[in-house]
């Protein structure tokens, strides 16, 4: 019996994210039936599921490196969409520089602009892990100044990145039938899979996290872990820079990736993370990612008033979190245990049958069997 | 002292689930005494203190003040008794000035008069005799008089009795002067002192009366100078637990090569431990006894470089080395279990296996992990060879019981296959059935040649598994046993009198 029920266990931080990805399903098969349809055009896939999953490349790849960022320095970095938009208009420079572009161009512009993402990093994370600066203070600098510096690497204008690799690299590559952010998403996840597979960056991580001071006694010094997590998160900003910047086709340095870092910690909170640091869950955080894109383009697909559409999310996202909530949990708990008092017949006729819903709706379920 | 009784609590009980905290305590506080209240880790100090306060509710028992029965809800209703109380750790905002720190919270008005309040603050400061301005930022303040605000802050104007739990532990000896001249001023006023401490030669100095407990209970009452500092430790450590008996006294493990696995000379810390000697052979099992405070996880702390070392020549199998990091000395072949286990050891969240591979995962560094069946072997191992109690070994650590967080903990340890291993107080809170285990383990260990040094603030325990003492008072060593010398006796006697 353990094998499953630890793998439930494993998974049962998923419930969530799993959860409102359903409902969100439901709603929109209930708007219309043809949600799944997907059609080809000029070889390639299009439909409501490939341009959520085009839509959420960035947020995929930026909630990746908020979830390392929260779980190993217990706070948030907000200047990820300011980064984004400076290694942005490094690597858009470095390519109209360039005149002739070809895939070298390109390669090394974006070689460039992650190593801009790399300095980046390592600005925040040494004012945070040497300095102790609050994460969010720290990354407040960056998000403030940060436009302005893009602004003037872009020379004042907002240039136009208008040649065939950076098309291909924002839409599609003929003759394959996915969209390309989608493939470069999907190997963006492989590498971090790998290397979560050999190195020992989850223990480390999730260990600073935890007890930065036993931590240390046991030979890790948590400063160079949360500077290692900023650094990768600098990496993840310019990747996701990189996209964005090649799906607009020019640089636009005021809007560029706004405000996406809002929707990069919600997505990590809504992979069942806790934002004050330890265990974390990147699956969860990429599930909740296309769950965020997938509520938005729902709330436009229901007609939602354009103007409306955030307050609609607001209402939206309080309702979840207050539903994942612990106090709503103990209350559910408390009420299906009265409910069980009061009505022994039934849970005698269907033994476990309540308690099991009771259990399945927290995340206790491994200590409760203690 | 035949001075009138402003305190009286009779018959104190208190239980917390699955232990008894207070059992029948009596305890009498005069009129312009200063009383100290002493016992080990545990034995009901700090319950007594906050069961007199209000923050906790009294399960049986009587508490009189001034004659008349008393029923504390809060510690505000306890000040507004006149009973002031300093916690350890200062409780002060640094960044407001000193009168603001005084009267915080205080004011029944909803304004502020800050005049009013500022000219209160000064006459109370200049009457205590406390070097410090009513408009000084507190943080500007040295830390002795931040904690002689705090004591001006607890003691309203008509304070009767003052509680002072451990407030030298942060302070330097002018300071702690400083402080004993406060006390003595409020004594002369007639107001009561309770004193806590872990500092032997202070409470000589300046208390009138001594109350020791227990493990819960009421060892006795005697006026300071009567009873010799002796008397006072042993009384404090207690008789040796009848699970004596339970590990038959065996020939202690002795080293065939006389040459040393681990030698420091002058070794000294961040921490504040006075620059000491140290060395350790093969197979040896040695301890650090002394009162809590004396230095002893100082000592070991530096040796590990868990603190940062600030002197000293360390050796290791005769050769030079400069200690810098933890992970410095895990790779030279150290290991260390920290006192605070939950503080410094366990990483709560994380499973018995991760926890278990810890050490060795990091000493094999970054980008070497074990792969999960060796990870789960190496679990496997350790939770059979020293019987963890875990439903599986994917379970939270800190959802174990303390005796076998304290295993995984031990275990990751040994799992690293250290030539010196450092064992800070391992069977702390453990029930008795593991501390026989832990302390059977630690000597089958050292017959094995591993070295060992094992802390444990009770004496009998140290004894029994240690082949020399090393005795530490007061931050330093002032001496150390072996052989024939190796009895309570003498134990006691050194601590009680060493160094002086």
């Amino acid at each position: 019996m353990s094998r499953p029920k630890a793998l439930v266990n494993r998974l049962s931080h998923l419930f969530l994210p799993l959860f409102v990805l359903v409902l969100l399903i439901i709603i929109n098969l209930i708007k219309g039936a043809d949600y799944f349809s997907i059609t080809m055009v000029n070889g390639a896939f299009y439909g409501n599921i490939p341009n959520m999953l085009f839509g959420a490349s960035e947020l995929v790849i930026l909630s990746i490196g908020m979830t390392l960022v929260t779980a190993a320095s217990r706070g948030q970095d907000i200047s990820i969409g300011e980064i984004g938009a400076i290694t942005s208009a490094v690597f858009v420079w470095y390519v109209l520089k360039a005149g002739d572009v070809t895939l070298l161009t390109i390669l090394v512009g974006f070689f460039i602009s992650c190593v801009a993402g790399l300095v980046l990093g390592a600005f925040n994370g040494t004012l945070v892990s040497f300095f102790k600066v609050q994460p969010m203070v720290a990354t407040l600098i960056l998000f403030l100044g940060g436009r302005s510096i893009a602004f003037m690497i872009d020379g004042k204008v907002s240039p136009i990145l208008a040649n065939e690799i950076s098309n291909k690299i924002g839409t599609v590559i003929p003759g394959v039938p996915i969209q390309t952010p989608i493939i470069l998403t999907a190997i963006f996840i492989a590498i971090v899979a790998v290397v979560l597979k050999t190195t020992n960056l989850r223990l480390y991580v999730e260990s600073v996290g935890i007890n930065p001071s036993a931590v240390r006694l046991n030979g890790i010094d948590p400063k160079r872990i949360i500077f290692l997590t900023f650094l990768i998160m600098g990496v993840c900003s310019a990747v996701a820079g990189f996209i964005a910047v090649n799906k607009a086709g020019r640089h636009d340095s005021v809007n560029l990736l706004k405000f996406i870092m809002m929707d990069a910690i919600l997505a990590v909170a809504l992979g069942g993370n806790s934002l004050g640091g330890g265990k974390f869950s990147i699956t969860g955080s990429i599930i909740g990612a296309y769950t965020i894109e997938m509520l938005n383009r729902t709330l436009l697909r229901l007609e939602v008033n354009p103007e409306a559409i955030k307050a609609f999310k607001a209402v939206f996202i309080i309702l979840l979190m207050v539903i994942a909530s612990p106090v709503v949990r103990v209350l559910v708990t408390k009420f299906l245990d009265k409910a069980k008092t009061f009505l022994p017949r039934y849970s005698q006729r269907q033994p476990g049958g309540l308690s099991n819903a009771g259990v399945s709706l927290t995340d206790t379920t491994g200590k409760k069997e203690e | 002292m035949l001075s009138e009784i402003i305190l009286k609590m009779e018959g104190i009980n208190k239980s917390f689930p699955g232990v008894r905290a207070l059992h029948n305590v009596d305890f009498v506080l005069r009129k312009g005494e200063i009383h100290a209240l002493m016992g080990e880790n545990g034995a009901g100090k700090s319950t007594l203190i906050k069961v007199l306060t209000g923050v906790y509710e009294k399960d049986a028992g009587q508490i009189m003040l001034d004659g008349r029965p008393v029923h504390f809800k809060s510690p505000q209703e306890a000040l507004g008794m006149g009973i002031g109380t300093v916690f350890q750790e200062i409780a002060l905002c640094p960044n407001l000035t000193v009168a603001e720190n005084m009267f915080i919270g205080r004011s029944r008005d909803k304004f502020v008069h800050w005049k009013e309040m500022n000219a209160k603050a000064e006459q109370m400061l200049s009457s205590l005799g406390i070097p410090a301005s009513p408009t000084q930022e507190l943080s500007s303040c040295s830390i002795a008089v931040q904690q002689m605000v705090s004591i001006a802050r607890a003691i309203d104007m008509d304070c009767k009795i003052l509680i002072l739990d451990e407030p030298t532990s942060s302070l330097d000896e002018d300071e702690v002067q400083k402080l004993f001249a406060l006390m003595r001023e409020l004594k002369a006023r007639g107001v009561g002192i309770i004193f806590i401490t872990h500092f032997i030669d202070q409470v000589y100095e300046i208390s009138d009366t001594i109350t020791v407990l227990r493990n819960g209970e009421l060892i006795g009452e005697y006026e300071t100078a009567k009873l010799p500092q002796i008397e006072l430790i042993s009384k404090m450590m207690g008789k040796a637990l009848s699970d004596v008996s339970a590990i038959e006294k065996q020939e202690k493990p002795k080293s065939e090569s006389s040459a040393p696995v681990f030698e420091a000379t002058g070794l000294s810390s961040a921490a504040g431990v006075r620059p000491f000697d140290f060395t350790i052979e093969k197979g040896e099992v040695n301890g650090f006894a002394g009162l809590l405070g004396s230095g002893r996880s100082e000592s070991v702390r530096a040796i590990f470089a868990a603190d940062k070392v600030t002197g000293g020549e360390v050796k290791i199998n005769g050769t030079k080395v400069k200690l810098k990091t933890p992970l410095h000395a895990m790779k030279m072949g150290i290991g260390y279990l920290p006192e605070d286990r939950k503080h410094d050891g366990i990483i709560g969240e994380l499973s018995v296996r991760d926890n278990i591979i810890l050490a060795l995962q990091v000493m094999k560094g970054f980008f070497k992990p074990l792969s999960r069946k060796q990870a789960e072997d190496f679990a496997d191992e350790y939770i059979q060879k020293l019987g963890i109690k875990t439903p599986s070994m994917n379970t939270p650590i800190e959802s174990l019981s303390g005796g076998n967080q304290q295993k995984v903990v031990l275990a990751r340890w040994l799992l690293t296959n250290p030539m010196y291993l450092i064992l800070d107080e391992p069977t702390r809170g453990i029930d008795v059935g593991t501390k026989v285990e832990i302390q059977k383990l630690v000597l089958k260990l050292a017959e094995g040649g591993m070295s060992l040094t094992f802390i444990s603030s009770e004496l009998d325990e140290m004894l029994r598994v240690c082949s020399r003492l090393i005795v530490m008072k007061d931050r330093a060593i002032v001496g150390e046993l072996s052989g024939v010398h190796l009895t309570e006796q003498d134990a006691m006697q050194m601590i009680a009198q060493g160094g002086n």
